[in-house]
C-alpha cells in the first residue's frame, strides 16, 4: 500500500505516494519531476543527491522518503530566488567551477549549509565540510574558490 | 519487489511492541548502514522502524550528574553541542571523524555502536567515559556498560524486541579529559586502521590518578585496555608510563590483516595512538 506524504518542500506545501522503502531521492526525482538532486553512488559516499532535510545537510539516497512526513526540504531547485541566482550559484558560473555539472547541484547545497552556518569560513573549513561531495572532472580547485568568493 | 512496511512510532514502547511481534522489523535511525545494507542486498527487513519520531530517542541532556544522549541524536547535532564539547572533548572529536558532513547530519550515536563495526569511531571514546547503554526490550528496561554492547563484527547484546533508547556518561570527576585519535591514510572519509580513546585525570601535582583507555579496529570489537590505564595511573604521564600504556594496549590488540592494514602495523599504531591520545587528553587539564 502506498504512504501518502505531506511536506514542505522548497517553501511550497507538497504531497506524494510511495513506498515505504522507497527513498526521499526516488521521490524528488521520480514523482515530484525535482531532478537537479542527482543520483550518484546511492550508498552516501558521493554527495551528488545532498539536500537540506529541516536544515540539516543530508544525502537524499540515505532518507526513506515517508520522513519527509511534516518536514521542510530544500533542493537546488529551491536555491535561486525567483530570477536571481543564489550568490554560490553565480560564483561557480563566474569562476567555471563545473565540468559536467553532475556534482554541482550537490556542491552548491553542501556550501550553502557551511555558509548558512559560518558565513566566513577558511580554506580548510571548506576543503573539509565538502569533502563528501565528489567532483570526477574539475581537481575541485575552481569549486573551492567559487565556495570562498560567495563567502565574502 | 515487495513493498516493506514504513513504521514511525511515537513511544519506546510502541517501538519495542513492533520489534517485538515482528523478527523482520529493523530498527532504522539515520540509515548510513541499514540502507545501504538493504540496497546490497545485505538485509532485507519486513519493516523499517523509524524510531526519530520517539521525543525521548533524540537529544542532548546534561545535568550536574550526567550526559544523556538519546540513541537517535545525529553526530551532527552532537558535533555542535558547545557545554559537550567542552566537557568530553574526545567524544566530538570522535563524532566529526564519523563519514561526511552528510552522513554526520544523518548518522546517529546509537547507530553507531549497533551497527557494531569494529572500527566505529565514537565506541572508544564512549568506553573511555564510562557510557552505559539504556536498553528497552518486552521485559522492561537494563542497563549494560558500553563495553560489553559488542559482542562480535555487526553482533551487540540487543535480544529480539529490544531497541538501545539511550547513552549515559556520568559528569566528569575535575581535573578529566578525554581524547581519541584515529589513524587513516587519506585526510578525511575513511574507516580507522586503528583507533584510540584516552581519558585521564590527574591530580595537582600533575599525578594520575585516574584513567581508561580504550582501541578500536585492532579486534573483533572496540576493547577496554585496563592494563594499558594501570600504567597511566600513579605516573605523571612520563615517557616511561606512555611506552608502557602503549606496549599494553598493542599486546592487547588481535588485529587482523586486511586491505586497511596489516596485524604488525595495526598492533604498533594502536599502542602509538594510545601513546598520543594520552598526552592530548592530559594537555587539556588546565
Amino acid at each position: 500500500m502506498k504512504l501518502h506524504i505531506h511536506t514542505t518542500i522548497n517553501g511550497e506545501p507538497a504531497e506524494f505516494l510511495c513506498d515505504g522503502h522507497e527513498t526521499l531521492l526516488s521521490a524528488l526525482r521520480n514523482t515530484l519531476g525535482l531532478t537537479g538532486t542527482k543520483e550518484g553512488c546511492s550508498t552516501g559516499d558521493c554527495g551528488a543527491c545532498s539536500i537540506l532535510l529541516d536544515g540539516r545537510l543530508v544525502p537524499a539516497c540515505l532518507v526513506l522518503a515517508p520522513e519527509a512526513q511534516g518536514r521542510t526540504i530544500t533542493t537546488i531547485e529551491g536555491i535561486a530566488q525567483h530570477d536571481v541566482l543564489h550568490p554560490l550559484q553565480k560564483t561557480f558560473l563566474e569562476n567555471a567551477a563545473l565540468q559536467c555539472g553532475i556534482c554541482t547541484p550537490g556542491f552548491i547545497i553542501a556550501a550553502k549549509a557551511l555558509l548558512d552556518k559560518k558565513p566566513k569560513p577558511t580554506e580548510d573549513e571548506t576543503r573539509f565540510w565538502l569533502a563528501g561531495n565528489l567532483c570526477r572532472c574539475t581537481g575541485y580547485d575552481k569549486i573551492i574558490r567559487a565556495v570562498m568568493e560567495a563567502s565574502v | 519487489m515487495v513493498s516493506i512496511r514504513y513504521e514511525a512510532p511515537q513511544s519506546v514502547a510502541d517501538a519495542v511492541r513492533l520489534l517485538s511481534a515482528e523478527q523482520g522489523a529493523k530498527v532504522f535511525a539515520g540509515g548510513t548502514d541499514l540502507l545501504v545494507q538493504f540496497k546490497m542486498g545485505a538485509r532485507q527487513p519486513t519493516a523499517f522502524v523509524d524510531i526519530k519520531r520517539i521525543p525521548e530517542l533524540v537529544g542532548i541532556t546534561i545535568t550536574d550528574r550526567a550526559l544523556r544522549l538519546g540513541a537517535a541524536t545525529s553526530a551532527a547535532v552532537i558535533g555542535e553541542h558547545d557545554e559537550l564539547t567542552r566537557l568530553w572533548p574526545g567524544l566530538a572529536e570522535a563524532v566529526h571523524l564519523i563519514g561526511s558532513t552528510q552522513i554526520q547530519g544523518r548518522g546517529t550515536v546509537g547507530g553507531n555502536l549497533c551497527n557494531a563495526s569494529p572500527a566505529a569511531d565514537t565506541t572508544c571514546a564512549l568506553i573511555v567515559n564510562r557510557a552505559e547503554c539504556v536498553i528497552a526490550g518486552p521485559k522492561g528496561e537494563r542497563t549494560v556498560p558500553v563495553e560489553t554492547f559488542c559482542t562480535a563484527p555487526g553482533r551487540t547484546v540487543l535480544e529480539r524486541g529490544e531497541l538501545l533508547v539511550a547513552i549515559t556518561i556520568p559528569r566528569p570527576a575535575p581535573r578529566t579529559a578525554d581524547a581519541y585519535l584515529r589513524l587513516i591514510p587519506r585526510s578525511e572519509m575513511d574507516i580507522a586502521v586503528a583507533g584510540a580513546g584516552v581519558s585521564v585525570t590527574l591530580d595537582a601535582n600533575g599525578v594520575c590518578t585516574a584513567a581508561r583507555v580504550a582501541i578500536g579496529a585492532v579486534a573483533p570489537t572496540a576493547l577496554l585496555v585496563p592494563d594499558a590505564a594501570k600504567a597511566l595511573i600513579g605516573s605523571k604521564l612520563d615517557e616511561r608510563a606512555l611506552n608502557a600504556a602503549a606496549a599494553a594496549a598493542s599486546a592487547a590488540a588481535s588485529p587482523i590483516d586486511d586491505k586497511r592494514g596489516t596485524v604488525a602495523y595495526r598492533r604498533t599504531v594502536a599502542g602509538v595512538l594510545t601513546k598520543r591520545a594520552a598526552k592530548i587528553a592530559a594537555g587539556r587539564i588546565r
